[in-house]
């Protein structure tokens, strides 16, 4: 796609729907009473979002969208929210309270976006600047664009990425994991290496008296 | 572009038809269903008991960490696919990158398996 083309027609009505619908997700993601709805806003915000990529032809990003976040991240924050054992209605009571702070964080990604946004018509050479300019679709799709270049060009972040995955795995279980001494677990080997001898008794028993 | 698009209308054809039904299933209800509401019939039903608690408790945490051992072999799968998809053009060097990338996370799984953080208990 040319770099500022503006999407027109049948495109551009999906993009109003999905960001609309994006947006009113969202608000209703921090304005819903229950926070299993909530998450469950949550799943919908992503599901526009992700429809948003597709409509900029990012193809990966978008199935990578469904699969990791709505497969997996919603599940987790479902899981978050329901561990934690609190009164949730308590909890929404003191919502203004944070109001400021969600909105000078809201602030500063707007000027972030405003300052990538404008960069380009402050210097519009920095537009042909780019270090991976994204292929033609007809071309090569985005799918294989990326693989192209990120085992290649960016190996150092995509090993920084395994060896982040590393940390978060060894990190859950150190956290996490403890086992329960009380319960009686299979052993096979154990099991399948017992003999008569080693696990029977002949007790001669005077009557009488006990073993 | 257009063409990437229009390979998607199926998706939108079932998300309509999806939405349709869904939205008729819980529709129709309100409109033809039958209700008589009485304190009683609203309350919670606990197999002829009072309810004894709130249906939210708390869950073990061994859920959690089965959820993030999934989180992230998904996400080691999903960087398998541009890889797979550009496989020709990467050449070896993209080859032995992604031995790399599996191997440390060979590494993890390892650690995991011998932990006994895949059995239950």
């Amino acid at each position: 796609m040319e770099q500022g083309a503006l999407l027109t027609g049948l495109p551009a009505a999906f993009f109003y729907l999905f960001a609309f619908v994006a947006v009113a997700a969202a608000l209703m993601v921090v304005s819903s009473r229950n926070p299993v709805h909530s998450v469950l806003y949550l799943i919908l915000t992503f599901f526009n979002a992700s429809a948003l990529f597709l409509l900029t032809g990012a193809e990966f990003l978008a199935m990578i969208l469904l699969i990791v976040y709505v497969g997996a991240v919603a599940v987790l924050f479902l899981f978050v929210v329901m561990m934690l054992d609190i009164d949730f209605a308590e909890l929404r009571t003191g919502m203004l309270q944070y109001a400021p702070i969600g909105a000078l964080v809201g602030l500063v990604l707007l000027a972030e976006l405003v300052i990538v946004l404008g960069g380009s018509s402050f210097g519009p050479e920095t537009v042909g600047a780019i270090a991976q300019p994204i292929p033609d679709l007809a071309i090569r799709e985005n799918t294989a664009a990326l693989g192209d270049v990120l085992y290649t060009e960016y190996v150092f972040f995509f090993q920084l990425a395994g060896l982040v995955l590393l940390v978060a795995m060894i990190g859950a279980i150190v956290l996490t994991l403890h086992h329960r001494r009380d319960v009686k677990r299979q052993d096979i080997s154990r099991q399948v290496a017992r003999t008569p001898e080693t696990s029977i008794e002949v007790v001669e028993v005077e009557s009488g008296k006990g073993i | 572009m257009e063409q990437l698009l229009a390979s998607y209308l199926p998706v939108l054809i079932f998300i309509g038809v999806a939405l349709v039904i869904g939205l008729a299933l819980m529709i129709a209800p309100f409109i033809i269903a039958y209700k008589d509401p009485d304190p009683e019939k609203l309350s919670a039903y606990e197999c002829g008991f009072n309810a004894f608690d709130d249906a939210r408790m708390k869950f073990d945490v061994r859920f959690y960490l089965v959820a993030i051992l999934f989180i992230i072999f998904d996400l080691e799968v999903a960087f398998l696919f541009p890889w797979a998809v550009s496989f020709g053009a990467i050449g070896w060097f993209g080859f032995w990158s992604m031995m790399v990338f599996l191997a440390v996370l060979t590494i993890g799984f390892v650690y995991e398996w011998k932990k006994g953080a895949l059995e239950w208990d």
